[in-house]
């Protein structure tokens, strides 16, 4: 059951304290609730100057190389045999994925806020990529925590991160991954709040993280509206993104949400499949909690214990979701669904062969997803999928799963 | 009076200092948590912070991530936590005892059921690291209620109209985060910490522990100076992590820790 959003409802979200419905908020230790409020105040300043927007659509056009082009996937359409499928190109960005559309607004933001040492927790290491390059592009500091596992699958990324000047730190408590680099950038912000800004890289994170990563992401759905009034004369009849923390999906979701007729379909991952455990889908099989200062679906245990996630993709490696997915789950306006890691690659490797495009492991859910749905729709319907990323840096794990050593 | 207002109140009067003591519940083992606690008392603890381990202790540092993890490792629950001070209260009827830890195993629990079953096991204050003020409308009545006390902290950053706002929700004592940081990281500022202490007592009478970098009688005696009392967290729990195998060694390496310390804060007595 759908319910009809309207403009003025959208614009009323997140609240004053920053909630979508019962989810988001503010959850942090004291130390951090200052910085916050203070980044809340500057950002909706800065959202309605027109020199801070100038310069972040300058940024976009002239060094992320937008708008990225909406391009009709012809062989993949005719041989799924359904639906049309266009692909949203954000792989054509400067660095491989949307990540660095996010990456530029914060770095602006603490460049105009003078600080001058910015902090990242990154899974797949393309947001660590993204952020290391903004500031190589606007000469700050750069640390980028890692968890040590990550490290270990995304040597290439990492390898990126210190040519690019930053200092990459791998971490090694709890389970080596996502959540725990995010937990260790949160501690270095507390000890370092003065003079550090935290470039958090999904819409997840205490408010107003979520708010502003959503915004500067919103670049993706509002060319993809525009590009398919442009191409096809209507809007899309659906849209398909992956969501680990959901950065992607809300940045393509946001704009079309009081539109109706446009459906929205999140894709988690499902590991090795939903009824294992081991997975990385809390919107499908995770509840609410409250974890990284939001309340949103989590993936738990009984006694609220953070669970262990499982993903071919390190980037959906995560047991939390931003919190504006949890409220579109809720009032079912947006429908989240899983593939598997054996799914995610048979989508990676038909996009590869069909239409010379290899897409991010992350991506590759999407691409599986859309080529189901797809399949079920008529031929005079389009279906766009956000390509969030691009597969290169994924080129060791594929190999590794195949047997062959590089 | 709450327990916690009590003992606090009573310290006051004498002109003493209280020494807050924390452990994570569970570390090295659960067996031996509530023998800790009586350690704790027999070597000078006014008030327990007894910790609720959590699978993402943001806001500590190596140290408690650590005790965390032993304590996980046996499965230590937030429902037996509260069983164990409901052992320990069977034994001590007056020390006050603190639950400190992060809101998810709370939230998991069931707010209403959890406060019931603290209450019922004889806990006194509930303290939650990411938990603040504004996202507590819905906890508050239900410990106030049960005469739990709520305690939040107050750090370095901490502007004075949130001082004021904090302290109106608080009850039995404020903790003062004395240094921008996590747990057990840095060195403490002592004059810093003063002058801002001295600054939060015009701004609320409410008591004021001060946690965070205290490790010796030194620390604990300058801090103790200022403050109502001081919270010692990190140097104890590395304390059981270097003696983890041996439970009578422990007790008597916690003791060896806490009684310099309780003579120190006496010494202050006017």
């Amino acid at each position: 059951m759908s319910v009809k959003l309207t403009e003025e409802m959208l614009s009323a979200l997140p609240d004053a304290r920053g909630h979508f419905g019962a989810f988001g908020g503010r959850f942090v230790s004291e130390t951090l609730m200052d910085s916050l409020m203070i980044l809340e105040q500057e950002y909706s300043r800065l959202k309605q100057d027109p020199e801070f927007q100038a310069r972040f659509d300058k940024e976009l056009a002239d060094y992320v190389g937008r708008p990225t082009p909406l391009y009709f996937a012809e062989r993949l359409s005719r041989e799924t045999g359904g639906a049309q499928i266009w692909l949203k190109r954000e792989d054509l960005c400067h660095t491989g994925a949307h990540k660095v559309n996010n990456t530029i607004g914060q770095a602006l933001l603490a460049s105009f806020l003078g600080k001058k040492r910015i902090i990242a927790e990154t899974g797949a290491g393309q947001h660590g990529v993204a952020t290391a390059t903004v500031c190589a592009r606007l000469g700050l500091e750069c640390h980028v925590f890692m968890g040590a596992e990550d490290v270990q699958r995304q040597s290439l990324n990492v390898f990126r991160m210190k040519l690019l000047g930053a200092t990459v730190h791998a971490v090694e408590s709890g389970t080596k991954t996502l959540k725990d680099a995010m937990n260790d950038a949160m501690r270095d912000w507390v000890a370092n709040v003065d003079d550090t800004f935290y470039i958090i890289g999904t819409v997840a994170g205490p408010h107003p993280y979520p708010l502003l990563v959503r915004d500067f992401q919103s670049v993706i759905g509002r060319e993809t509206r525009r590009q398919a009034l442009e191409k096809t004369g209507k809007l899309p009849d659906a849209l398909v993104a992956c969501v680990g923390g959901g950065s992607n999906a809300i940045g393509l979701f946001y704009p079309f949400l009081s539109d109706e007729s446009v459906e929205l379909y999140g894709v988690e991952a499902g590991g090795l499949g939903i009824d294992t455990g081991k997975h990385a889908a809390p919107l499908c099989a995770g509840r609410p909690g409250v974890l990284h200062g939001n309340r949103t679906y989590l993936m738990e245990d009984e006694n609220g214990q953070i669970a262990g996630t499982h993903s071919v993709s390190a980037g959906l490696d995560y047991p939390g979701v931003g919190p504006e997915h949890s409220w579109l789950k809720d009032i079912g306006r947006a429908n989240y669904v899983s593939v598997t890691d054996d799914e995610a690659m048979e989508g990676f490797r038909k996009l590869t062969r069909v239409e010379g495009i290899m897409p991010a492991l992350e991506s590759a859910h999407a691409v599986a997803y859309a080529i189901k749905l797809a399949a079920t729709m008529d031929k005079d319907q389009t279906v766009v999928i956000n390509v969030s990323g691009r597969g290169d840096k994924d080129i060791n794990t594929v190999a590794n799963l195949e047997g062959i050593e590089i | 009076m709450s327990r916690i207002e009590g003992v606090l109140t009573a310290l006051k009067g004498q002109g003493r200092k209280a020494l807050i003591p924390y452990i994570t519940a569970g570390d090295p083992h659960p067996d031996v948590t509530v023998d800790l606690m009586h350690t704790l008392v027999k070597a000078g603890a006014d008030i327990i912070e007894l910790g609720v381990p959590f699978s993402d202790p943001m806001a500590d540092g190596p140290v408690i991530q650590l005790a965390c993890e032993r304590a996980l490792v046996h499965g230590t629950s937030l429902r037996q936590v509260i069983a164990m001070v409901k052992e320990f209260r069977e034994s001590d009827a007056s020390t006050p005892v603190v639950l400190m830890g992060y809101l998810n195993p709370m939230e998991a629990m069931g707010y209403e059921e959890f406060a019931d079953a603290a209450k019922d096991a004889g806990v006194d204050g509930i303290l939650t690291v990411d938990l603040p003020p504004e996202e507590a409308d819905e906890v508050i009545p239900l410990f106030t209620q049960r005469s739990l006390d709520a305690i939040f902290l107050l750090s370095p950053t901490t502007t004075d109209e949130r001082i004021r706002a904090i302290s109106e929700h608080s009850s039995g004592y404020v903790y003062y985060v004395s240094i921008k940081g996590v747990t057990g990281s840095a060195t403490i500022d002592v004059d810093e910490v003063a002058s801002k202490v001295n600054h939060i007592h015009e701004l609320t009478a409410l008591p004021v522990g001060v946690g965070f970098g205290i490790r010796d009688a030194e620390t604990a005696e300058a801090v103790g100076r200022v403050s109502d009392g001081v919270i010692v967290g990190s140097v104890l729990v590395d304390t059981i992590a270097r003696n983890q195998a041996d439970t009578d060694q422990l007790k008597r390496a916690l003791t060896d820790l806490l009684h310099p310390m309780r003579e120190a804060l006496d010494s202050l007595a006017s």
